[in-house]
Formats: structure tokens, C-alpha cells, sequence
């Protein structure tokens, strides 16, 4: 006859690794918080001497006069994720579509795998890259139509550098987006005589397309906070940019030229940790913001 | 001496009507064909699932087929509506006939071979949207814009499936707001609006609670003057309950097919009499 009795031994078990996975949550959680909190304690002094709106509308960044000005560095580090995401996004949800939904599974076979490779390439490489190809092709080819004089370190080498690190993750996404969706609903659409492209834009785009929003966020964060190829190519200059073919000087390349340098003058480590704290805020409102949208839109398109 | 070879002839085609209509497939006398498969061969990577079927489906009736799990009649099935070569790695040999068409035929707009099949699949699977934009979705797609003919066209195929009374204060709401149940005949209602002459339903109800699957049933029952209706289903008290013709499937084979009761009291082959005594299932 099998005891039913209370086993002392396993129960304990079971409870001491529930719950110590639950601390390890915690505490995995508890580091955003304490990033955060440390990245505002260590601004404090700059924020005690200048208000926070003179702090980021100030357009001159002077650390040694004591000036220091946000707003070119903000307005950089918008523009580039902008162009890299009108780049990429359409690039990525059609070639998504096309081999989830098109391609012949030997097609999908062969390119999988390649995609992640690409995703797979440190940061450093593409700005190598985007130094001989991307700039030199701005600086002779394209700037030229457009404007009298571009160096070619601009916003669209970051853009477009930027655009092409964050494309196979994207696709990556959105192919797993696609794939998750239940065939039967590409089924019902196509069995009632709808071309296989109406099935992608009525239904199989409509009904994923919190899923594409959440990945397009997660992009466009990872954009954000991209430091070291887009120092490489965009020029560092600290203005604002007043068209593409300008340099810009984004917050990250900010932190990462200067953070160790020029430690003695007052201030300016303060002024770091500050732009360090809005990168962090800006990401996470922005994440907080397009959630919150989403579950709007799926309210009210019943999706 | 003519007249007499005429009344020798007319004698013969009387016999052969009422031979036919003692064999299994009298149904063909009075329902002509509607799909005809001839020697069907279906290999998907490689597996033999279909094995040179030959098969007539009735018009204007309820076909069910039969077969235990695994014995290739969800194929069949999908290869009706030509949705089987969306699947990777798939070989058909053989005719499938509509209408004494070939579907695998050149030139054939495998669109136009769906809208003229609705498909029914096991769990409702309702469109991403409002339940009056799931009705209005097929009728959309084949060009009809009109605001009005969309509300009549929905009120009519809403009512067809029997769904009309229960959702007409919410055709705004999303289609997933409904039971399952409902979902099913929402489903049947936006299959009926593209207006089909036959009706694919892959074990439609097997997902519903039996009040929801007797309602599907009786609007089988109701729609097949209309609409030539293929079943597939895994259940035998089913088929016996609403079936005209039945197809018994085993192992990729058809193995016996015939007039309803023919088929239930008289089966001819000892597989077939072993199934429905449920001796396997």
C-alpha cells in the first residue's frame, strides 16, 4: 500500500525553490529601480543649480562656461531613430509578410537562419561598415542633390546604420508574430475566396497588429539607447540638426565620448548622469505610453 | 418494328433506373453529382494519405464521411477547396471534378473555386473584427461596396444561420464576443454570404456543446434543398441522424459509400460492418 502521508522533505523542496525563484525575479526587477534612482541621485546637483526645462530647451552646450543645453542632444537622438525606423519598418513588415506568408518553405529554410546571423553582428561592425560605405556614399552621391556641403557624418548615416542593426531583429519579431497567429483564421479568410495578400491585409496584419506595435516599440527602444555605431557615424556635433544631412550628436554617443573625461569640471559629471536619467525616463515612458495606446486600440477595433 | 426496339429500349432504361436504385448510389438519380473524384492520390512529405480515391458527392444533399482519426477524410476535405496546397510539401494526382470541372485544371482561379465552397472548420474561427464586418467580409471582397445591400445581405445570411434574433442589438461588438456556439453559426452565416453551392464542414460541430451542435444539425438539415453539404465527422450518430449519403474511409481508402440506410442497415463490406458495430473507432 502507497503511504499518503505528508513527504517533510519534498514539500520543503517544492516551497524553497518556488520561492526562491521569485526572489531572483525580484531582484532581476529591482535593478531598473535602483538604476534609476542612483542615475537621479547622482543629477541632483545640476538639477538643484539649473531648472529642468532650462536644462533641456538650453541650445548651447558649453560644460566649461557651465552652460549646459539638452536640447541638441534630444532632438539627435529623435531624428536618428525616426529615419531608421521610416527605413526599416517598411522594409521589415513586408519582407516578414513575405516569408511567412509567401514564401516557398525552402525560401524560409535558407533565410532564417541568415537573419539571425545578421541580428547576431556586434554593433561596432555595422559602424566600421557605415564609415566605408554609408558616409563616403552620402558625402559624394547623395548629399550633393540636396545640400551644398555634407561630410556625410550625419543624421541619415546614424539613421540609415541604425536602420539596418535593427531590421533583422524586426523581422525576426514579426515573423514569430505571424507564425503565432492560429492557421485556421487564414483558412476561414481564404476558403471564402479572398486572394492570399486580402488575407494579409484584412486579417492576418489586423489581427497581429498589437503584436507588431509591441515589436515596433521594442524596436524603436533598442534604437534609442544604440550607442556605439551611431557615434561612429553621425558626427558628434552638438546642434541641432536642421536637416538630414547634418550631424547629430544623440544622447548615448553623449555619455559614452565623455563619461571618464573632463571629470574635473563642476558639473559635468552631474550633467552625464542627467542625460543618462532621461535616455532611461524617455524609454520607459515611451514604453508605458504605447502600451497604454494599445490596449486602447484593442478595445475599440475588436481585435 | 422501330416502335418496338424504342419500347425494347425504354424496358431496358426502366430496369437499369430500378437496378440503380437498388444499388447504394440510387441517390444519383435524383442528385446528380456535384463533385466527382477520380483516381485521388495525395501525398503530403511523402506519406500516402489518399489512395486513389473515386468518389461522387451528391447535389443537393448531405454527404457524410466517416473513418476513424488519421484515415485522411479532413484531407479529402481540404482538397475540395484546393486549401491543402497552402500546406508545404504536397503532391495530388487525380481529378477532382466541380461541376465536371477540373479544379487542379489550367487556367482555374483557385479564388473561384473557394467562393464557391464555404468551409466549416472544427472550432470557430471568426475574423478580427465587428460579427456585422465577418458576415460582410466575403461579400467586400468579391467588390460589393454599397452600405445597403451589405445590411440587407447580412440580415439575410445572419437569419440563414439562425443567428439573426440573437445578435442584431450587437453587430458592432467584436465576433469573439460570442459563445462558441454562436461563433460556429456566424461562421456558417459568413461562409453562406458569399453565396456557395456547397458547404465543407470539418467536423463543425465536434467543438459545441450539444444544444449548439443540434442547432448546426437542423440548419444542415434546413439548407441542404439549397446547397450540396460535404460533412466530415467522428461521430457516427450524427451521420446516421442527418446523412443522405455516406463515405466510409479507412486508412486513405474509400471503402464503402452509399444511400444513407443502404449504408447503415446493409453494409456490403466487413470493415464497414465492423466500424459501425464500433468494433474500432
Amino acid at each position: 500500500m502507497d503511504r499518503i502521508k505528508y513527504n517533510k522533505y519534498r514539500q520543503f523542496k517544492e516551497f524553497a525553490i518556488r520561492n526562491m525563484m521569485l526572489v531572483l525575479t525580484i531582484i532581476s526587477l529591482t535593478f531598473a529601480v535602483i538604476i534609476g534612482i542612483s542615475l537621479y541621485y547622482k543629477s541632483v546637483p545640476i538639477l538643484d543649480q539649473q531648472s529642468l526645462w532650462s536644462l533641456l530647451s538650453g541650445r548651447s552646450w558649453k560644460p566649461l562656461k557651465g552652460e549646459f543645453g539638452f536640447f541638441p542632444f534630444i532632438m539627435g537622438t529623435l531624428w536618428v531613430t525616426l529615419i531608421a525606423i521610416i527605413i526599416s519598418l517598411p522594409l521589415c513588415l513586408l519582407s516578414g509578410i513575405y516569408l511567412s506568408e509567401f514564401a516557398h518553405p525552402y525560401i524560409k529554410k535558407m533565410v532564417y537562419p541568415m537573419i539571425d546571423v545578421l541580428a547576431g553582428i556586434p554593433p561596432v561592425v555595422y559602424g566600421v561598415w557605415g564609415i566605408l560605405a554609408v558616409v563616403p556614399f552620402i558625402s559624394d552621391k547623395l548629399a550633393p542633390h540636396f545640400v551644398e556641403y555634407s561630410t556625410g557624418y550625419s543624421v541619415l548615416a546614424g539613421g540609415i546604420v541604425l536602420a539596418i542593426m535593427i531590421i533583422p531583429l524586426m523581422i525576426s519579431v514579426f515573423i514569430e508574430i505571424f507564425g503565432a497567429l492560429p492557421g485556421g483564421l487564414r483558412e476561414a479568410s481564404l476558403s471564402l475566396g479572398a486572394t492570399q495578400w486580402q488575407t494579409v491585409k484584412k486579417v492576418v496584419v489586423r489581427k497581429s497588429f498589437s503584436g507588431l506595435a509591441a515589436a515596433v516599440v521594442l524596436a524603436i527602444s533598442r534604437a534609442f539607447g544604440e550607442t556605439i555605431a551611431v557615434l561612429m557615424v553621425c558626427g558628434n556635433v552638438a546642434e541641432v540638426p536642421k536637416s538630414v544631412f547634418d550631424p547629430a550628436y544623440p544622447l548615448p554617443a553623449l555619455i559614452a565620448n565623455n563619461y571618464g573625461e573632463m571629470m574635473s569640471v563642476p558639473m559635468y559629471d552631474a550633467a552625464l548622469m542627467l542625460s543618462a536619467l532621461l535616455l532611461f525616463v524617455i524609454i520607459l515612458a515611451f514604453n508605458a505610453i504605447s502600451r497604454l495606446v494599445l490596449i486602447r486600440i484593442e478595445r475599440n477595433f475588436a481585435l | 418494328m422501330t416502335s418496338s426496339l424504342q419500347s425494347e429500349k425504354m424496358q431496358a432504361n426502366e430496369d437499369s433506373v430500378i437496378l440503380n436504385e437498388l444499388d447504394a448510389g440510387s441517390i444519383f438519380s435524383k442528385h446528380k453529382p456535384h463533385i466527382s473524384v477520380r483516381n485521388l492520390n495525395v501525398y503530403l512529405t511523402k506519406n500516402h494519405i489518399l489512395k486513389n480515391v473515386n468518389l461522387d458527392i451528391p447535389d443537393k444533399a448531405i454527404t457524410c464521411i466517416i473513418g476513424p482519426s488519421g484515415c485522411g477524410k479532413t484531407t479529402l476535405l481540404k482538397t475540395f477547396n484546393r486549401l491543402l496546397q497552402n500546406s508545404m510539401d504536397v503532391r495530388i494526382d487525380g481529378d477532382v471534378l466541380v461541376d465536371g470541372e477540373n479544379i487542379h485544371g489550367k487556367g482555374v482561379e483557385v479564388e473561384n473555386i473557394r467562393k464557391k465552397m464555404g468551409l466549416l472548420s472544427q472550432r470557430p474561427c471568426p475574423l478580427p473584427m465587428s460579427i456585422f464586418d465577418n458576415v460582410a467580409y466575403g461579400p467586400r471582397i468579391h467588390g460589393i461596396r454599397r452600405k445597403k445591400t451589405l445590411k440587407i445581405m447580412v440580415e439575410k445570411y445572419l437569419g440563414e444561420a439562425g443567428l439573426w434574433d440573437e445578435v442584431k442589438d450587437r453587430l458592432k461588438s467584436p465576433a469573439t464576443s460570442l459563445s462558441i456556439g454562436q461563433q460556429q453559426r456566424l461562421c456558417l452565416a459568413r461562409g453562406l454570404a458569399v453565396k456557395p453551392e456547397i458547404i465543407l464542414g470539418d467536423e463543425a460541430t465536434s467543438a459545441l456543446d450539444p444544444i449548439s451542435s443540434k442547432k448546426i444539425e437542423e440548419l444542415f438539415l434546413k439548407l441542404k434543398d439549397q446547397y450540396s453539404i460535404v460533412l466530415v465527422t467522428h461521430t457516427l450518430r450524427q451521420a446516421k441522424r442527418i446523412a443522405d449519403y455516406v463515405v466510409f474511409m479507412y486508412l486513405g481508402e474509400v471503402i464503402e459509400a452509399g444511400h444513407a440506410s443502404e449504408f447503415f442497415n446493409h453494409p456490403k463490406e466487413k470493415l464497414t460492418k465492423e466500424y459501425l458495430d464500433g468494433y474500432f473507432s
